[in-house]
């Protein structure tokens, strides 16, 4: 028999960016505020100090941080009528798990989309006429302009302190940052991070090319910061223990650093760790949560009643909860009908290692956004009609890290054992710079996430299905970004260098790394019949659940998406603070 | 567990005295007391760990035994609910339990003789009104002869608490009169901050002595000379370096760009200072600012390095032989850096500390061992912390490690030695956060 918990003005699944922001933005309302996190609690003092933060095996190769497979995963498959398997084993993505989420493994690239990206589909069909799409492609606008989420993304930035250069102040092209960026209503709140070797040869080089580099958008403190709710943040140390890890020095942006602290002072808001939201409860008719159902952390079910429910779970969770919870019709790829887990989309991306004998990058110094970039190949940037495919890239040239188990990168031909792996070992470590194109992925009709039919969890509910592969659109794109990394890889003079892109033969591999960038399948949009949500965040069929994350993007952004996401839930609050608490009800009438 | 130093304590207020009908204070009169008992910090001592809020039962180690903290709740029967105003008034000024018997001078009774009469009435207002009464008594102390006989007492009173109520001075803007009332009085800095005499006496309970606040190690820790006047070209030593924003800054948050709190003082940044205004925090600062301070001949002569060197010597990574060195950069660079300054507000500059220069060094030996964590506020939410290194470094260790910081960059700290580390780590609380790693399949 489940226990009933006292009501609570909201409930928040989830404590990691989005629900730390709701957390502040609900509670600044004077409502009663629960967050519920799956996962342990955690902070910088004890969980990530130093020095037990510097260590790759237990964090960066065991994944001490991130979910644990055999307690939740869910299943693969590349096409509608493969057999999906599950996914054991970590590697293609890395859902975190516990306070914080992925806010405290990433690396801190924080960016705004391209306006254009937010209206892909209507600008597609402007520019480039609507021939241009091809047919299974299902690419959408997000139903919000870049100017309506400008001052959200402003004020993201502040909290999570980036520090950058601006490229575009208010529409006047700035020295030093990305001409083709967004306009922005202020400069970052920090300046650039300092610049390493392998920054200043790309910076250098690029502008010899006529390119525009510019520093990496950066939520890795580049001098002592306090952010408008009084958190702080300590200049980072370059020690390179970011992606993966816990920041051990207060330097990486995080719900920890940037938000926690202020959120836990305040007396209407609590959190309960360890507790796994198994659904949300619909009333009879459906049309509205009566709050949710928990396992806590012994194991017993509980019945936590709310006025308002919001889900800021990883993307990939929403989206299972919303499947497991009968909040909004499941898609279906044969038919189309449907919108629940519609437009699955994941991450291109490519890179080239580029090995000089006589240059000493010191790879130990480095830190998770320590980049230099290029915005010259990106989405607003390419003829699409000419390219042959829809999308673009950033390229950065970052040095991210030295950690040794996995960040190894041998010349080409090198045996990877023996005496000779230890001569290439000696002759190579850190003798190698990277060039990465980090680039868009269209959503297709075939790509999704339905509930699987065979497998279930430890609660006995179905798994996720993913159904994903790479798309000629996509490869096109890439095959493209791999022609003009390899002329800036020329034009560096490496001693030698590799290439690695996908290419027409390439199959979605669940193995090697990827990108923690799942996007997709609780989409945001204009009408109820395409999209889960409407552009407030909220879904279409229960006024009174709302869906953060980066499932609500309808496609992938060519950037790393936790600006947008920041953005898009200052926006989201600011709707459910103005509109929504003095007259609960849908926000658009479908 | 938490530890309190035995000066400020109330003693056993009983249940004696004569029903009183309180009479009904204005709202504003509550919410004025419950600022004035922020200002006093009666809820440090009159709460117990995971206690309800003044109920007493915290303990208090002290020479002469163990003082338990009594309930001050508007309880009759377990708290002061039956005091009348004027005993209310006699307890916090004179010392004297409402059944005539004398509190020991653990409450700073010397210190609140200077409260003015209208915050008295504030201050009883909020007690009897605005504090949720606890009908549980907190334990009776523990205190052994001859110091359980409380009328020894009244000789103590006699010779040294005899202050009276607080008068500015002539011609003391009213700004320095705030502070110098709020510093001698409620605040009752000088408990910690002034020596004490033979009979445990503070030498002095105002500006009128210049033995005021000039400093007082407690438990071995170092509680710093706060006169903050006077200096001179060469810059001065601790508070003369510091500006009233800095202050200010330390008081409301626990940290400002030199430094951060530790120790005692974290819990009355978090419960009393950083809850008060910001003009009273000026008021204080610009008195602590007004007190000169004695030259101290000290620094310039016991130093042989100086920043510079220090640094130089860090970001070269020369430490053959220098194992105190080679220990700072393996475990403290990566936050206060090579110039030992750390990042302003955030991590606490090491560069002439009063923590780390103290002549006792237990203070900076136990932060080592066990780390230290700031407290919450309300302008600065965030409780950074500094994790412990008692469970990676040996005795031997943490001494060469205190003893390189203690003269880098021109401090002037003594030889630490690995006995007196010892005695500190066995001080620790056994169940104290540890970020010690544990290793997992």
């Amino acid at each position: 028999m489940a226990k009933t918990n006292p009501h609570v003005d909201v409930v928040l699944i989830g404590l990691g960016w989005t629900n730390s922001i709701m957390g502040m933005e609900m509670t600044d309302e004077g409502l009663s505020v629960l967050a519920l996190e799956r996962g342990p609690d955690q902070d910088t003092v004890p969980d990530f100090a130093y020095p037990k933060m510097a260590d790759e095996l237990t964090y960066g190769v065991r994944y001490q941080l991130m979910q644990r497979p055999a307690k939740s995963t869910l299943t693969v498959r590349h096409g509608v009528r493969d057999l999906a398997v599950p996914y054991r084993s970590l590697g293609s993505f890395l859902p975190g798990n516990g306070v914080g989420g992925a806010g405290t493994h990433w690396n801190g690239h924080t960016w705004r989309p391209q306006p254009q990206e937010l209206r892909l589909k209507s600008y597609v069909e402007e520019t480039f006429g609507s021939d241009t799409i091809p047919e299974e492609m299902a690419i959408q606008d997000f139903g919000i302009s870049y100017d309506e989420l400008e001052p959200h993304f402003d004020f993201f930035e502040k909290v999570a302190g980036i520090a950058g250069k601006a490229g575009n102040l208010n529409g006047e092209i700035q020295e030093g940052g990305n001409p083709f960026e967004g306009w922005r209503s202020d400069e970052y709140p920090m300046p650039p991070m300092k610049r390493t070797l392998n920054d200043t040869l790309f910076r250098d080089m690029a502008a010899e090319q006529g390119l525009h580099p510019f520093p990496m958008p950066a939520a890795n403190a580049s001098e002592a910061y306090t952010n408008p709710y009084g958190m702080q943040l300590a200049p980072c140390n370059y020690c390179g223990f970011c992606e993966r890890y816990g920041c051990l020095n207060y330097s990486k942006s995080s719900p920890q650093t940037c938000v926690l602290g202020a959120l836990k002072q305040r007396k209407n808001f609590a959190y309960r760790a360890n507790c796994e939201v198994m659904k949300v409860n619909l009333a009879s008719d459906g049309k509205t949560a009566t709050g949710v159902t928990y396992i806590d952390e012994n194991g017993d079910e509980v019945i936590q009643p709310a006025d308002l429910v919001i889900m800021g779970a990883y993307s990939l969770h929403n989206v299972h909860l919303l499947l497991l919870s009968g909040i909004g019709k499941p898609y279906d790829p044969i038919s189309g009908e449907g919108v629940v887990g519609k437009n699955y989309a994941y991450q291109m991306n490519g890179g080239a290692t580029l090995y000089f004998k006589d240059k000493e990058f010191n790879p130990f110094i480095g830190a998770g956004a320590n980049a230099e970039v290029l915005n010259d190949f990106g989405v607003e940037q390419i003829d699409f009609g000419q390219a042959g495919f829809i999308g673009g890239s950033y390229f950065s040239a970052a040095m991210t890290n030295g950690q040794p188990i996995r960040n190894m990168p041998l010349p080409k031909g090198a045996p990877n054992w023996g005496a000779q792996w230890k001569q290439a070992v000696q002759e190579t470590y850190g003798h190698t710079m990277t060039i990465g194109s980090h680039g868009s992925n269209m959503s297709y009709r075939d790509c999704y996430l339905d509930l699987d039919p065979t497998y279930t969890d430890d609660h006995g509910r179905p798994l996720m299905r993913m159904t994903f592969n790479w798309k000629d659109n996509d490869v096109r794109m890439t095959q493209f970004m791999k022609q003009k990394i390899d002329i800036l890889s020329k034009a560096l003079k490496p001693d030698d260098y590799k290439l690695s892109f996908k290419d027409f033969d390439s199959q979605y591999d669940v193995r090697p790394y990827q990108t923690t960038h799942n996007v997709g399948g609780a989409i945001m949009g204009t009408d109820p019949t395409s999209s889960v949500l409407n552009r407030y965040l909220q879904t279409w069929d229960v006024h009174n659940v709302f869906v953060m994350g980066a499932s609500a993007f309808p496609q992938n952004i060519q950037y790393n998406p936790t600006g947008l996401v920041g953005g898009l839930t200052y926006w989201a609050a600011k709707a459910i603070r103005e509109q929504y608490l003095p007259n609960p009800g849908p926000l658009v009438q479908a | 567990m938490i530890h309190r130093y035995w000066m400020p304590a109330l003693i056993g207020c009983g249940v004696l005295g004569t029903a009183t009908v309180a009479m009904a204070a204005q709202q504003s009169e509550v919410e004025r007391g419950a600022y004035l008992a922020r200002a006093g910090d009666c809820v440090a001592c009159h709460t117990a760990p995971e206690g309800k809020p003044f109920a007493g039962g915290l303990k208090i180690e002290s020479p002469f035994g163990t003082i338990v903290s009594t309930n001050i709740t508007p309880d009759p029967e377990a708290g002061i609910g039956n005091y009348s105003r004027d005993e209310f008034a006699a307890a916090l000024r004179e010392g004297k339990r409402a059944d005539g018997a004398n509190l020991y001078p653990a409450m700073p009774y010397p210190s609140y003789a200077k409260l003015t009469d209208d915050d008295i009435d504030a201050l009883y207002a909020y007690f009897m009104q605005g504090v949720e009464p606890v009908a549980e008594k907190a334990p009776e102390s523990d205190v052994s002869f001859p110091f359980n006989q409380r009328w020894g007492i009244s000789l103590w009173n006699w010779m040294f608490a005899d202050a009276d109520t607080f008068e500015p001075k002539s011609g003391q803007s009213e700004q320095l009169a705030r502070g110098a009332y709020l510093v001698q009085g409620l605040g009752h800095c000088g408990s910690c901050h002034t020596p004490r005499g033979l009979l445990f006496q503070e030498k002095a309970l105002d500006d009128s002595d210049d033995a005021y606040l000039t400093g007082e190690t407690l438990e071995g820790w170092w509680a710093p000379n706060l006169r903050g006047g006077g200096g001179d070209e060469n810059g001065g030593r601790g508070l003369q370096n510091w500006s009233a924003d800095d202050i200010v800054a330390y008081l409301a948050t626990g940290r400002n760009d030199h430094s951060a709190v530790t120790g005692e003082m974290t819990s009355v940044v978090a419960n009393s200072t950083s809850h008060l205004s910001d003009e009273d925090l000026h008021a204080m600062a610009a008195y602590l600012k007004s007190l000169p301070r004695a030259a101290d001949g000290e620094k310039s002569t016991r130093s042989e390095t100086t920043p510079e060197q220090t640094e130089k010597m860090l970001t070269a990574a020369d430490v053959e032989g220098k194992p105190g060195a080679r220990l700072y950069l393996d475990n403290c660079n990566a936050c206060h850096f090579a110039n030992g300054q750390g990042a302003p507000q955030v991590f606490p500059s090491l560069v002439d500390n009063e923590l780390v220069n103290a002549d006792d060094p237990t203070g900076l030996v136990h932060v080592i061992l066990a780390g230290a964590r700031l407290p919450s506020t309300p302008d600065k939410p965030e409780a950074l912390a500094m994790p412990d290194f008692g469970w990676r470094l040996s005795d031997e260790e943490a001494a060469q490690l205190a003893t390189f910081v203690r003269g880098a960059w021109g401090n002037h700290g003594g030889e630490v030695t690995a006995d007196q580390v010892a005695e500190v780590r066995k001080s620790l609380p056994e169940d104290r956060q540890s970020s010690k790693p544990d290793f997992v399949d």
